[in-house]
Parts: structure tokens; C-alpha cells; sequence
């Protein structure tokens, strides 16, 4: 195998960046100045046409800017060779854009061939991403693009772009052309990659819940590219900064809070429990006993089967065969407090069951869990705009 | 029944000149072909950087093949006398036509995100032409060569007009002298010579485009 270390990721700075298209009057992109922190998300959003897409082509120069400088760490790439800049930049686009004619691993090849690498260590990184991108490495390498779905597709864009292991990662709505599901599976994956890989990573989607999902810091942008605000996913939901970032965060803000909090980071609750084979009076007795109207049932290897009222449980034999709800809400220790929300809210019980490795059982959420995490999250924002810190650390 | 087995004595007695002919034909057209298509590929390469370079292009395409082939060679007769060189000209122009109509068409079908893509990996604009852009087109610019191929078989035999080689020859040969001895018999020679050539020839470029298309973009 290739060393497994990778490169962490280098500041970009953009200077006075203005780019003017000749017999326009308006400049697209207008004077703007802005520091990407290495190794962070940085979310570009704004309005379709405000200039989002052409300040990120100008980092790897598709677009060259008329005037300003460009920094990437300590660097000024404003006039570099633009074809060996973008080989140290990886880029993904909507729709992955990988070559039809060429296999999945030579797609992923195409940089490092370019830059002259070895044969056995193109052959050993190409299976390494493939790995990394959770796609196995003998059963992809040798396909064409066609043969794949969309959401392998987009994640071979990602190891493609990750192959020379680039410091900067630029991604121009990667994810807008699949489906809900599979967008919400490929965002997930991003942030695991992330907290092993420590790009700097510029993000372009018009989608403001992507934005609070994925971004260590968002910038709202305007018509030319004008920086209306940018901050950190909480400080935006909490204190938008005019009018125009209040309608982009649309209704809800507070509801979108609750994308920014995993259930991990709050306490569960414990419901009454009983095993497939217990006693069923023991388990009637327990629950009494700490004010429950349900039971939920576990398997020996602690995984929840289904929710059982008092009244079910006093049944003969309540206990000894117990079927698995095929429709019991359970949500995962990853998920957002949005998910468990959404869940809860299709559930009868008013509660959502957590589950951790392996699907054992961890505890419940309760709907007033998520209320108190809401007015935490709230007041936390608050106390942090009245102490006029410019910017806050970013999220862990 | 006599006219059918006398055809088949005709062919026989000058099996030699006509495998002979034959063979002239088809090379004549193989090379003018392949002239025709670098020739295509460099003019439609130039001509799709831009959209007015393409619709002159098409433009100049649709117009060049309504010249009458005959035509043309009585002009070139005049300009560079008779023999090969004007059945060549003749033959690199009219194959020259689809193919130049194919590579714009087959260009600008790639997808200017393809395109893109590749250039913010770091490809120059050379290499995107070529190891992109030409091989997704592949398969377009090869079904103008196959067109042209065709319609060579049957220009190559009007060439004869112009003392070109080939098995024109003998279909004039055959019309200058009907009525009398085996003239039928040459002209159908002549013409099914062709008609078979045209056939084993498509087969041939058929191959060559599969085996020249990446499995990524055939149809299966």
C-alpha cells in the first residue's frame, strides 16, 4: 500500500477578486475579499446568478478574474500555470462528470497519470479511494460510469478528485442531481471523509439545509458576488444579518437548529424495557413502577423488536414470541435532532428509539428533550453574538 | 438461363483483369478515404472552436454535395488534364463532405460538462481534444466515413470518365460499345464488382469502429 497519510488543507485567500464580463455594465463578481480557514467546509450560497459559481472557478482559474489576487496557503496562484494548479486542486461537479469512455479506475487514474506517478502506485491509490468511498475496489475498478447509479457515480467524482490528494477540494452542487435519499447518504459520507481527511473544502449549493448540514462556516452571497454574511451554520440560524439572509434561511430557522445537534450530544431518556422471554408481570411491575404506559421489547442480542402497552403485556404468555414491528421508528446516535424530530412525529408513542452499534437499543428521545435542546441552542447563540466575537471556533 | 451461364463464362475468361480492377478500385477508394478523413477531422476540429465556424461548416457541407460529381470532374479534367490526379481531387472532396458534417455534429454533442470537468483536472486543451473529446465523438465521425465509403464505390466508377483506375472502366467500356458483344455482360461485371466491394468494405469499417470505440460509450 501508499503511505496512508494525506495532505490537510491550505487557506485559500481571494483578494479584491473582480471579474468583469466585456459589454456588461455590472461586474458578476464585485471586489470581493474572503479567507476559506484550511480545513474547513465553507458553504457559498446564495440566489441563482449572484456570482456563487464563478468566485469558486476562479479559485482554480476556469474563470480568470480581471483583477485581485488569489492565495492558496502561502502562495500567489494568481498567475500560475492554470493546468498545474488544477492538478492540485481536486474539483467535482454536478453529475460527477466522469468520463464515459474510460473505466472507473482509469477516471480515477486521470490526475495522477497526469502527473507521471508510478504504475503500482496509481494501482494501489485507485483501490485505496475506491475503499474510501465505500465502493469495493474488485467490483468497480473495471466498470464503466454507465454501469453505475448515480450516487456511485458522484462518489467516484469524489475519489477522482481526491486521487493526488489535493489540499483544496472545490465541489459545485455535487449533490444536486440525485435523488433526496442518496443525497442525504453522500452528504453524510462527506462529513466521515472530512473528519479523516482535513481538506479545505469550498462548497457552491443553492440548498440552505445543505449549507447548515455539511458547512463549518456559510457565506451568504448577493448579486456580485457581495458577502451579506458569513459565519458559522449556528450564528447565521441564530442572528441572520439583514433581511435578505432572513428570507434565505426561510421559516423554520429554529427548526433547522436542530440539523446542527446529533442525538449523541443529548441525554436520552430510559423507557421500561423487557427482554423476549421475562416474566411479563415482572415487566408490568417495572414499568408501573417508573410511570410507564409502554414496554418496549427487546431480542437477546438487545436489538428493539416492538413498542407492547400494559394491557398487551397481561396476556398470557405476552413475552414468548414476540414479532418485529417492521414500521418501529428508530433513529441512529448519528442522526440529527431533525431526524429523530421528523420520526417522533410519525410515531404514535410521542418517543423515537435510539439505537447504537449494531442496532442494540441506547435509549429513547422524547419530544421535550428536543424542545430543551432547541432553547439551548438559542440562547447559547445569543450569549455568543452580545460578546461581539467576530468569528466563533468551528463546530467540532 | 443461357444469358446467366454466359455471364458467369464472361467473368471467368477475364477473372485476372477483373480481380485486377477490382483491386484498383478499392484502393483508390481506401486512400482517398483516409485522405478525406484526416483531412475532415483537422478542417472540423478548427471549425467547431467556434459557432459560425460550425454552421459554415454544415453550411459547406450540405451545398458540396450537390455538385454533380460528373460535374466536377469535367472541370478538373480541364485544369489538370486526365489520368488519376483529378479522380483523387474529385474523390477526396466528395468523401471529404460527410465526414467534415459528422466531426462538428460529433464534437458538439460532447457534453461542454465533460469538457469542463476535464479542464479543471488539469488537462490542456490538446489533451482534452484528444483523449476526450475525439474518442466520445468517435463513433459519429465513423459513421460519416462509413456513409462516404459508399458513396465513393459509385463516384470512383464515374472517375473512369477521367481515365481514373477502377472498375469504371469497364462499365463505360460496356456503354460506349451496347448493342454489340458482351457489352451487358461488361456493365453488369463492372457494376456488381462494385456492389460487392461497397458491401465487404462497410463490413470492414463496421469492425474497425467497434474495435476502435471504447465499451463505455458502444451500444451494446
Amino acid at each position: 500500500m501508499s503511505e496512508t497519510t494525506s495532505k490537510a488543507g491550505e487557506r485559500i485567500l481571494l483578494e479584491h477578486i473582480t471579474k468583469r464580463y466585456p459589454g456588461q455594465s455590472t461586474p458578476a463578481v464585485d471586489d470581493i475579499t474572503i479567507e476559506f480557514p484550511a480545513g474547513e467546509i465553507i458553504m457559498l450560497v446564495g440566489p441563482s446568478g449572484c456570482g456563487k459559481t464563478t468566485t469558486m472557478k476562479m479559485i482554480n482559474r476556469l474563470i480568470e478574474p480581471s483583477s485581485g489576487r488569489i492565495l492558496i496557503g502561502d502562495e500567489d496562484v494568481t498567475d500560475a500555470n492554470p493546468d498545474e494548479l488544477r492538478r492540485r486542486i481536486g474539483y467535482v461537479i454536478q453529475g460527477a462528470g466522469l468520463f464515459p469512455h474510460f473505466t472507473v479506475g482509469d477516471n480515477i487514474a486521470l490526475v495522477p497519470r497526469m502527473l507521471k506517478w508510478d504504475k503500482q502506485r496509481i494501482v494501489d491509490r485507485v483501490d485505496e479511494l475506491l475503499d474510501l468511498v465505500g465502493l469495493d475496489p474488485e467490483e468497480y475498478r473495471d466498470r464503466y460510469p454507465r454501469e453505475l447509479s448515480g450516487g456511485q457515480q458522484q462518489r467516484v467524482g469524489v475519489a477522482r478528485a481526491l486521487a493526488a490528494d489535493p489540499p483544496v477540494l472545490l465541489m459545485d452542487e455535487p449533490f444536486g442531481a440525485v435523488d433526496p435519499i442518496t443525497r442525504q447518504r453522500l452528504q453524510d459520507e462527506l462529513l466521515r471523509l472530512q473528519e479523516e481527511l482535513h481538506k479545505t473544502i469550498v462548497f457552491v449549493t443553492h440548498d440552505f439545509d445543505e449549507a447548515v448540514k455539511l458547512g463549518d462556516r456559510i457565506a451568504i452571497l448577493q448579486t456580485g458576488s457581495q458577502v451579506v454574511q458569513y459565519d458559522t451554520p449556528e450564528q447565521i440560524l441564530a442572528n441572520p444579518a439583514d433581511e435578505f439572509v432572513e428570507g434565505f434561511v426561510g421559516r423554520g430557522a429554529a427548526l433547522k437548529q436542530l440539523t446542527l445537534t446529533r442525538v449523541r450530544d443529548i441525554e436520552l431518556h430510559e423507557a421500561a424495557v423487557a427482554h423476549v422471554g421475562d416474566d411479563a408481570h415482572e415487566a408490568v411491575a417495572g414499568a408501573k413502577a417508573i410511570d410507564r404506559e409502554h414496554v418496549i421489547v427487546l431480542d437477546k442480542n438487545e436489538r428493539p423488536l416492538r413498542w407492547m402497552s400494559l394491557r398487551e403485556l397481561a396476556r398470557p404468555g405476552a413475552l414468548e414470541n414476540v414479532r418485529r414491528d417492521a414500521e418501529l421508528e428508530v433513529v441512529s446516535l448519528g442522526s440529527t435532532l431533525n431526524d429523530a424530530l421528523d420520526e417522533m412525529l410519525t410515531s404514535s408513542h410521542g418517543v423515537v428509539v435510539v439505537t447504537g452499534r449494531r442496532n442494540t437499543y441506547q435509549g429513547v428521545v422524547r419530544v421535550e428533550t428536543v424542545m430543551e435542546a432547541m432553547q439551548g441552542i438559542q440562547s447559547a447563540a445569543a450569549e455568543a453574538a452580545t460578546m461581539e466575537e467576530p468569528v466563533g471556533d468551528p463546530q467540532p | 438461363m443461357t444469358a446467366v451461364s454466359d455471364f458467369f463464362t464472361f467473368v471467368a475468361e477475364r477473372w485476372s483483369i477483373l480481380s485486377f480492377l477490382a483491386y484498383q478500385h478499392v484502393s483508390l477508394v481506401v486512400q482517398t478515404l483516409l485522405l478525406a478523413t484526416v483531412l475532415a477531422i483537422v478542417v472540423g476540429v478548427l471549425a467547431s472552436r467556434t459557432s459560425w465556424g460550425v454552421n459554415v461548416a454544415q453550411a459547406f457541407s450540405a451545398i458540396g454535395l450537390t455538385v454533380p460529381s460528373y460535374a466536377l470532374l469535367g472541370l478538373l479534367v480541364g485544369i489538370v488534364s486526365i489520368g488519376v490526379l483529378p479522380s483523387v481531387i474529385a474523390l477526396v472532396f466528395f468523401g471529404f463532405l460527410p465526414i467534415l458534417r459528422n466531426v462538428v455534429v460529433g464534437l458538439n454533442g460532447v457534453d461542454p460538462a465533460l469538457i469542463e470537468s476535464a479542464r479543471g483536472m488539469g488537462m490542456s486543451r490538446l489533451s482534452t481534444l484528444v483523449r476526450l473529446e475525439l474518442p466520445l465523438a468517435w463513433p459519429v465521425i465513423m459513421t460519416g466515413v462509413r456513409v462516404s465509403a459508399q458513396m465513393l464505390m459509385g463516384i470512383a466508377a464515374i472517375a473512369a470518365y477521367a481515365l481514373g483506375p477502377g472498375l469504371g472502366g469497364y462499365i463505360f467500356s460496356g456503354i460506349s460499345r451496347m448493342g454489340g458483344a458482351n457489352a451487358t455482360n461488361a456493365i453488369v461485371a463492372g457494376t456488381i464488382g462494385i456492389l460487392i466491394l461497397a458491401v465487404i468494405l462497410d463490413v470492414a469499417l463496421n469492425l474497425l469502429t467497434r474495435f476502435t470505440t471504447s465499451k463505455g460509450i458502444s451500444r451494446v
